[in-house]
């Protein structure tokens, strides 16, 4: 028998160009360290391909991605709670300029940490948009991305996707246009 | 005079700064008599807005070829 019908069917191939960017700015915007992210991204997919016998078709496949996501996510918070009862803060430390800093100062004054350099609002507006490129037409997703996020030359994208510039517009306009009518109803109706 | 679709598109490539001269006059002359065209040019900039204050990090090309690559070595558990 034909798989093929089963709009359900996995498909674990794609993944990774379909939902990997989302999944990843999901993860950050709630553990706010790029690198942790990516871990529980791996950790998500390499979970999701080992349970992928009992996926039970009655999500699409994107929401039980996230569901995974966000039970790794839990996951991560549980250990470092955990850590967190054995960490030693030594007190005496606080003035010691060696260069390698206490753990409290290195906690605060982490220059690469998305939460302290933006808004909390605008890595959330970062998700939705993520969220609304990973719900249309993934040739016009990786178009706009490459030029609005990556912002590649139109050149360069022409010869990556070995399309025409006249056709790089047409997908561009198509995603901007999927992505208002997407963000209208995801994003400003919940601000 | 240019159609509605032809105006949209050029409207989308203005947000990038890459319409030509051409092209953004005969935008501007659309928008001046259509009014769907203008209200959708609006939502356009807001768009690229968003965009711009938006936090959006993507993984670089090789960081997914490795994350493909981990997932074809780790075959799913067969029941």
């Amino acid at each position: 028998m034909d798989s093929e019908g089963r709009q359900t069917i996995l498909n674990p191939e794609a993944w990774v160009d379909r939902y990997a960017d989302y999944l990843y700015n999901y993860a950050i915007s709630r553990v706010g360290d790029e690198n942790i992210a990516k871990d529980i991204l791996q950790d998500t997919f390499v979970a999701a391909l080992q349970a992928s016998k009992s996926f039970k078709g009655n999500a699409a496949e994107r929401t039980w991605l996230v569901a995974i996501l966000k039970h790794k996510i839990i996951d991560h918070y549980r250990r470092s709670n955990s850590q967190k009862a054995k960490a030693e803060v030594p007190l005496s430390s606080e003035f010691d300029f060696s260069g390698e800093g206490n753990p409290l100062q290195r906690q605060i004054a982490d220059p690469e940490s998305i939460r302290e350099n933006d808004s909390i609002e605008n890595s959330e507006l970062g998700v939705a948009i993520q969220n609304c490129l990973s719900q249309i037409p993934q040739n016009h997703a990786r178009a706009f991305s490459l030029k609005t996020i990556e912002h590649w030359t139109t050149e360069d994208i022409c010869k990556e996707l070995n399309i025409s510039p006249s056709n790089l517009w047409v997908m561009v306009h198509r995603a901007r246009t999927a992505l208002m009518e997407c963000l209208n109803t995801q994003w400003f109706k919940n601000n | 005079m240019i159609s509605c679709d032809e105006a949209a598109v050029i409207c989308s490539k203005t947000q990038y700064r890459e319409a030509g001269l051409w092209e953004g006059l005969q935008l501007r002359m659309h928008l001046l008599i259509c009014k769907s065209c203008a209200s959708f040019s609006r939502n356009n900039k807001q768009l690229s807005n968003l965009c711009d204050q938006a936090v959006i990090k993507t993984l670089t090309t090789e960081e997914k070829s490795r994350l493909k690559e981990r997932l074809q070595s780790s075959p799913s558990k067969d029941a």
